[in-house]
């Protein structure tokens, strides 16, 4: 229902201050609590959905609790806390998280933010053996100059972060960084009203005297830097000693030029330190060309405009059309091919790791399934092949094209011919468990999910089978059920060449909903929080409530859409006949970006660290940011 | 088959003093409810409900309480109430089959009860007609409509009905068709249907078709203003008035665990959500739940009639 409302049941809550928030509990009838990422001295950071936006919007929930009795002290506090936060909404720069709201609310402060995913620096260091590359320390201090420059040049308030160190930078699995937990929570918290801010190791002298200016960022970074170069944590040296430890002693792999930078902005008078942040980077960027370390890392120093063309991160060129899904796994990329090879690629850069030949045509999905792909071939055979050396496990024979994808479990793998039986293959041995007559030709993928087997075939039937391959009950569409169902809480959503969604209860096959297309549909659809995103053949993109049936939002492609829709983030992706891959915004469904092949898209995206992977008729392969 | 019937019937012989002690102190259970915790040592049913019993009923099964009552200022009462439960137990089939109808005459008409009681027979006959033997016949054969289309149907049917036998009345009505773990919802006017959860969530699943809502949702009144507005239960959706009405139709899963409860306004409209909540969980059976429900909205004037329904997946 569209106002549906859920509330929580809060007996003494007021009265234990120190309670964390709970997995599904709605703060100000908005942001759903999913989990705790981080706990605090101030307070809980939550994981949560924004349900003011249909589609899946996650944020970070930063609560503070005051521990200070005094109502008038309290309300100070949050009065400091409202302003520092109003700043800070106001502040836009790709590495600093974007704040959306903040709230009183049980006499406790939130915060709610962006959600950054990555791990910090700290984190990072904590677990690495070896040095960090120079020209990864060099791209990094390139992006933490700019950030740092621009707080340092805000209007009409310079911004001082004064607490740089590896545990307020993360990474982004981009390989960016961001700047979190900007001293609100300092500034919150009275008890340190007096002391000092900043971290002892990282800080400069001239902090310890209470100045807040640019260099103490500036030394800060230079400190951290060292850190990264060294592993030496300055926390556990004694304040301002860096001079005792010369990195070349530690680290003979760093360059001079970059040992200098470093040196000059950890210099003990701030006189001596650059004098901004932006002349610090110049010095970065220097001492990278200076090396040729930099040549990897262009472009990071260039603000990222939101309207840029769209451009694939790497790109690979099969001999024939890709016309089936490709899949990740274990930073490996799978892509099944015309030229009957499958493929495998590094994730990462498209850098070719090996192939494997069948007879036929991979029109499916590959299953990847421990340590073995499962394709089915168009030369009537399903293959298994070992995913680091790419050499056959098993190869059973069947006597159709197979043209549904695998599904794996309990063992098995299952998956139908056109020889109309869904075949159940033994995983280990390749060999024929049972086949069950389904009348008709097997190109759906089965779903499978508690003991149930779901199918649909070309004679217009979705089969509901269990583990022995006995029929629980069948259903009849007017024409073939080629997409692939999908069983979210009980029911089956599927769409069929006559041109309707269903939505059937999974215990009965009984019809819960249909829907109507404009065209036949092959799409399979894809649900998310009771949002249904299915393609059809009249060209639309739809977003459809999977309780009451009806259209929340369409996007007109210009051609057919028989790929079935990802989500990734807050943003759906599909490609088309017409050519193109879109990013539509899962909220709105409007087009975030779109990227043209030179042939019709037919296969599903997969999406993987921040990268979208899908592959053309065009015979490429493309790896896309999402 | 005497054993168990002598059992059950002992266990229910236990049951009706306790039964009465809860309505004494109704419009105390909170306080019951908090010094039972704190001092009293548990008594069997609380233990059972501790140790979840109830869930290892195999196979699963629907568990129903309903109460109706006229409230404390009314002469009539012009709510109906309809539920139906079944249950087929086979090797090869396990599938509880519900039908549970709400449904508050208005109150300015003088067909209000005539309509209320239209409304849940000629849906619950037309629910059960297309469904009942379908599920459970020899041959089970799905119908060839869907189930959010029989259901509107079934409302459409009853709106007919409404304006041939009692012309001028109106009623709103809340059905559910429950099959399996899923449940069917068709909804018009401001009574109302609640998933409930056990850790406290109450979810309404239902939007009240009320103009105060209306109003509040367009952001013209503010909640505090719609709980007193003098035209709180003016409807702008009703069955049995003007054109066959489009109702709510959608789709939802049986919360597990969990209830399901359905309402008319005299009891949401007098009880707070979380008074609801703590009475539904500090009650035996569903059965109990409903009366003192009832009880505890009369111990707040009852100020209008009062009807609830409510069920429990076992399992």
């Amino acid at each position: 229902m569209t106002d549906s409302s859920t509330r929580k049941f809060n007996t003494g809550f007021q009265s234990e201050g120190n309670t964390q928030l709970k997995s599904g509990d709605l703060l100000m009838d908005r942001y759903e609590i999913q989990d705790i990422i981080g706990i605090g001295g101030m307070g809980t950071v939550y994981r949560a959905r924004d349900k003011n936006f249909q589609a899946i919007r996650l944020v970070a929930v930063k609560e503070m609790i005051s521990q200070i009795n005094d109502p008038l002290v309290r309300k100070k506090i949050y009065l400091n806390y409202e302003r520092e936060s109003n700043i800070l909404a106001t502040l836009r720069h790709q590495s600093i998280p974007r704040i959306y709201d903040y709230f009183i609310h049980n006499d406790r402060a939130y915060l709610v933010m962006e959600m950054i995913l990555g791990r910090d620096l700290d984190a990072i260091l904590a677990e690495t053996t070896t040095f960090f590359s120079e020209s990864q320390v060099i791209a990094w201090g390139i992006e933490l100059c700019d950030v740092l420059h621009y707080l340092h040049s805000n209007q009409p308030e310079q911004i001082i972060f004064r607490d740089i160190k590896p545990s307020n930078i993360m990474i982004t699995p981009q390989n960016h960084i961001m700047l979190v937990d900007f001293g609100i929570a300092k500034l919150f918290d009275p008890n340190e009203k007096n002391t000092m801010i900043g971290t002892q190791g990282y800080s400069p002298p001239d902090q310890y005297r209470g100045e807040a200016t640019p260099k103490v960022d500036i030394y800060a970074l230079g400190a951290t830097l060292h850190h990264l170069l060294t592993l030496r944590d300055p926390r556990l040296e004694a304040p301002f000693t860096f001079s005792e430890r010369p990195i070349k002693q530690i680290n003979l792999n760093v360059s001079d030029e970059l040992v200098a930078v470093i040196n000059r902005a950890i210099e003990y008078d701030p006189k001596d330190r650059f004098d901004s942040a932006e002349h610090m980077k110049e010095a970065l960027i220097n001492a990278g060309r200076k090396t040729g370390l930099l040549k990897d890392f262009l472009g990071v120093t260039t603000s990222v405009s939101p309207q840029t063309k769209v451009k694939p991160v790497w790109s690979f060129e099969c001999e024939d059309e890709v016309r089936g899904s490709v899949v990740v796994q274990d930073s490996m990329l799978f892509v099944p091919c015309y030229d009957h090879n499958l493929y495998a690629l590094d994730a990462s850069n498209g850098a070719f790791l090996w192939k494997y030949a069948t007879q036929g045509g991979l029109p499916g999905k590959p299953a990847v399934y421990d340590n073995n792909i499962i394709i089915g071939s168009e030369d009537n055979r399903v293959y298994a092949i070992s995913r680091r050396s790419g050499s056959e496990v098993w190869i059973y024979y069947g006597t159709s094209p197979f043209r549904s994808s695998p599904a794996i479990a309990q063992g098995h793998v299952f998956i139908g011919s056109d020889d109309g039986y869904l075949h159940a293959i033994n995983l280990l041995s390749g060999r024929l468990s049972w086949k069950m007559d389904a009348g008709g030709g097997v190109r759906s993928t089965p779903f499978i999910i508690q003991e149930n087997i779901y199918f649909g075939t070309e004679s217009s039937e979705l089969i509901c089978l269990d583990f022995g391959g006995n029929t629980r009950w069948r259903f009849r569409a007017k024409r073939a059920v080629t997409s692939s169902p999908t069983v979210v809480n009980e029911i089956v959503y599927f769409t069929s060449v006559d041109a309707t969604l269903y939505a059937l209860d999974a215990n009965t096959g009984w019809v819960h909903w249909r829907f109507r297309f404009g065209r036949p549909s092959i799409s399979s659809p894809m649900v998310v929080d009771n949002h249904l995103y299915v393609g059809a053949a009249d060209h639309v993109l739809y977003c459809v409530n999977a309780q009451t049936s009806k259209e929340i939002w369409r996007y007109q492609a210009q051609h057919q859409i028989t790929a079935s829709p990802i989500i990734y983030k807050d943003s759906i992706y599909f490609g088309s006949v017409d050519k193109f891959f879109y990013s539509l915004d899962a909220n709105t469904g409007q087009l975030r970006w779109k990227f043209q092949t030179e042939a019709p898209i037919t296969g599903s995206a997969f999406a993987y660290n921040d990268l979208v992977y899908v592959g053309s008729s065009d015979r490429m392969v493309y790896a896309l940011l999402a | 088959m005497k054993k168990l019937f002598e059992n059950l019937f002992k266990s229910k012989t236990s049951s009706p003093p306790e039964q009465e002690t809860l309505k004494r102190t109704s419009p105390l259970v909170r306080d019951i409810k908090m010094a039972d915790a704190e001092t009293a040592p548990l008594s069997e049913e609380q233990l059972n409900r501790l140790t979840d019993g109830e869930h290892r009923i195999q196979p699963m099964q629907l568990v129903v309480g309903a109460a109706r009552d006229v409230g404390k200022s009314r002469d009539k009462n012009e709510d109906a109430l309809f539920t139906h439960s079944s249950l087929i137990g086979a090797s090869n089939a396990s599938l509880p089959f519900g039908v549970f109808i709400v449904a508050d005459g208005m109150g300015g008409h003088s067909h209000g009860e005539m309509a209320s009681e239209t409304a849940v027979r000629t849906i619950s006959s037309y629910l059960i007609d297309r469904l009942f033997t379908a599920l459970y016949g020899n041959n089970p054969t799905p119908p060839a409509e869907s189930l959010q289309e029989i259901i509107k149907s079934a409302i459409q049917e009853a709106h007919r009905k409404i304006t041939k036998s009692a012309p001028g009345g109106g009623t709103t009505v809340t059905a559910v068709i429950t099959i399996g773990t899923q449940m069917t919802l068709a909804h018009v006017g401001d009574s109302r249907a609640y998933n409930v959860f056990l850790d406290g969530r109450m979810h309404q699943l239902t939007r009240d078709h009320s103009l105060v809502k209306r109003l509040e949702e367009l952001g013209q009144i503010t909640a505090e203003e719609a709980v007193n507005h003098p035209q709180k239960s003016m409807l702008y959706r009703a069955l049995g008035q003007g054109d066959v009405p489009d109702p709510d139709v959608f789709t939802a899963s049986i919360p597990q665990p969990g209830y399901l409860l359905l309402c008319s306004d005299g009891l949401w409209g007098v009880l707070s959500e979380d008074q609801i909540f703590e009475i539904i969980s500090g009650a035996a059976n569903p059965q109990r739940a409903c009366q003192s429900l009832v009880d505890a909205a009369n111990a707040r004037g009852g100020p209008d009639n009062i009807t609830v329904v409510l069920v429990r997946m076992s399992n």
